[in-house]
């Protein structure tokens, strides 16, 4: 159980040098055991704020804290689960859920009863011996939940996890992950574009505005659980959808294009993602 | 990928040989052509059986492997050596540019000198005995899977290393599980044209100066023994430990990698 807090939470990056702000006093909390939905439109932060929750950024101002107690690098109360699979294609899908116990130093035969439970939890135990490139994108995106949640983590982050599959595998999979939440009992914060996915997980739904991100409004999502696929007619549902896209449309930006507005953030991302190395003189080469 | 394959690839490895075969026997067959028509004397091209026979008796009556052992263990220290620290200098190459600005022109300019030139002195420096030719190979090897290491280690995907980072891998944990591990295939290939690569210069360090090798051994039958026939013998050991090399890499290229590529 754990309730995530951000107060005052501003990040900017370097770009060509002048300072690009992409989250503004960004503030919220997060009580333990809900699921909070972020959505905003491209380059408003949304990636950018989970990867301060995570602990893989720091903010520039303002605290990230998980319990009262400041998140940090690669924190081990947070599970990520990243809008690409990230498997390791050399390693068996078992030994790839295996992988966090493995570096952590748990022995040979637990890492691998606790990575095929995990299988068995997500519905991907059938095929613990392939390797990922044998897997379909839904089955990869399965085991990376699995593996995010190798180390028990209380709180789970997604990032636009199921961004790459079709409408309707997209929306068995969000009713799965539902039932995972039901069964771990865990904190969970995903970052979506589509507002059904975000109204149909979430208790709250966080709008960002177009970069700077700021928190443009929360919407409650007071509908009843379990969710089932009627939960998409219900006139709620429809209601509060409508809510959430007005808000977005309000705050409408005026890029070229999306890609043109998440581009430089996201390479500054997958940068900074990257360990610093042993390099005085910067990487500019 | 399918689990009929075993049968598959075994027969297709089995129709492959005989193309292979075929052009081996061309192959023998068009040199005892050359010999038949330009009516070469022994001591200038001896005949593929006088050949043959001078290979098993050589190897039978024990002359040959002492010679065999002796540029084997040069090739294999060497690449051991040579591959090793190509691996870490390869890494530190793609990881720091500090590092590749203060090295890599020498490390050019190292492979740019022809290690013919460059034998004669180390030979000079270390005697004619195992540690010369080690450090020859070694140097020979070291370039091509220096430059396969870096390339490898530069195009790791930066969100595996996130990945990494997320889950508080220490700094040794991402080199080895996700920085190697993903630059293997390209690491591989670097040491096939390495493995090749170390035969030479386990023959050039052997001709700057030894007292045995099959580098030695072929000078010794050009040049005392007059046994142009063991010359030739020779030169077929050597190919085949080159042809046997490439394939060992190629073999733990298919059990390392093949699996999942």
């Amino acid at each position: 159980m754990a309730t995530i807090k951000l107060h005052n939470v501003s990040r900017s990056f370097a770009i060509d040098g002048a300072p690009l702000p992409v989250l503004q006093d960004v503030g919220f909390e997060v009580p333990s055991g809900a699921v909070l939905a972020i959505v905003g439109p491209n380059g408003s932060g949304k990636s950018t704020l989970l990867r301060l929750i995570a602990g893989l950024l720091p903010p520039d101002r303002g605290q990230v804290a998980v319990d009262s107690q400041p998140v940090s690098e690669g924190d081990q109360r947070v599970g990520l689960v990243f809008q690409e699979p990230r498997l390791l294609p050399w390693r068996k899908v078992v030994d790839n859920v295996a992988f966090p116990l493995e570096l952590v130093g748990v022995s040979s035969n637990e890492r691998r009863q606790r990575a095929m439970a995990l299988l068995d939890l997500v519905g991907v135990a059938a095929f613990a011996g392939a390797y990922p490139g044998q897997l379909s994108g839904g089955m990869r995106q399965r085991v990376a939940i699995a593996r995010a949640l190798a180390r028990d983590p209380q709180v789970l982050l997604l990032d636009e996890p199921f961004s790459a599959l079709d409408a309707l595998t997209r929306e068995r999979f969000d009713s799965e992950l539902l039932e995972l939440w039901q069964r771990t009992g865990s904190t969970v914060v995903i970052v979506t574009h589509s507002i059904p996915e975000a109204v149909f997980l979430a208790d709250e739904v966080l709008v960002l505005s177009p970069r700077p991100g700021r928190v443009i409004a929360r919407v409650p999502v007071p509908i009843g659980r379990p969710r089932t696929t009627a939960t998409y007619e219900d006139p709620a549902f429809a209601h509060i959808s409508a809510t959430i896209r007005r808000h977005l449309a309000g705050s409408e930006a005026d890029y070229a294009s999306d890609e043109a507005a998440a581009a430089p953030v996201r390479d500054v991302l997958e940068r900074a993602g990257a360990p610093a190395w042993f390099d005085p003189f910067g990487s500019d080469g | 990928m399918t689990a009929g394959l075993p049968v598959a690839r075994g027969r297709r490895i089995g129709g492959a040989l005989l193309p292979v075969l075929l052009a081996a026997m061309f192959f023998v067959l068009a040199w005892k052509a050359v010999v038949l028509i330009g009516g070469y004397p022994t001591f200038i091209l001896p005949a593929p059986e006088l050949v043959a026979g001078r290979f098993v008796e050589a190897w039978a009556e024990g002359t040959m492997t002492p010679h065999a052992l002796a540029t084997l263990t040069e090739i294999g220290w060497g690449l051991l050596v040579g591959a090793t620290s190509a691996v870490a200098v390869g890494y530190l190459l793609a990881r720091s540019t500090l590092a590749e600005r203060l090295f890599s022109p020498y490390i050019v300019a190292a492979q740019a000198t022809p290690i013919l030139v460059l034998a004669p002195l180390l030979v000079l420096w270390l005697g004619t005995g195992l540690a010369a030719k080690v450090v020859i190979c070694a140097l020979i090897v070291f370039f091509p899977v220096a430059v396969a290491t870096m390339v490898g280690i530069r195009s790791v995907d930066s969100r595996l290393l996130e990945l990494g980072r997320s889950l508080r891998a220490t700094r040794w944990q991402i080199v080895r599980y996700l920085e190697l591990p993903a630059a293997l295939p390209q690491i591989l290939g670097g040491l096939r044209v390495g493995a090749t690569l170390a035969v030479i210069g386990a023959i050039v360090g052997e001709w700057a100066g030894a007292d045995r090798g099959l580098g030695y051994l072929i000078n010794l039958a050009r040049g005392s023994l007059f046994d142009i026939p063991l010359m030739f013998a020779t030169l077929v050991t050597i190919a085949a430990i080159g042809v046997a090399l490439y394939l060992a890499v190629v073999l733990a290229e298919r059990a390392l990698v093949g699996t999942w590529r």
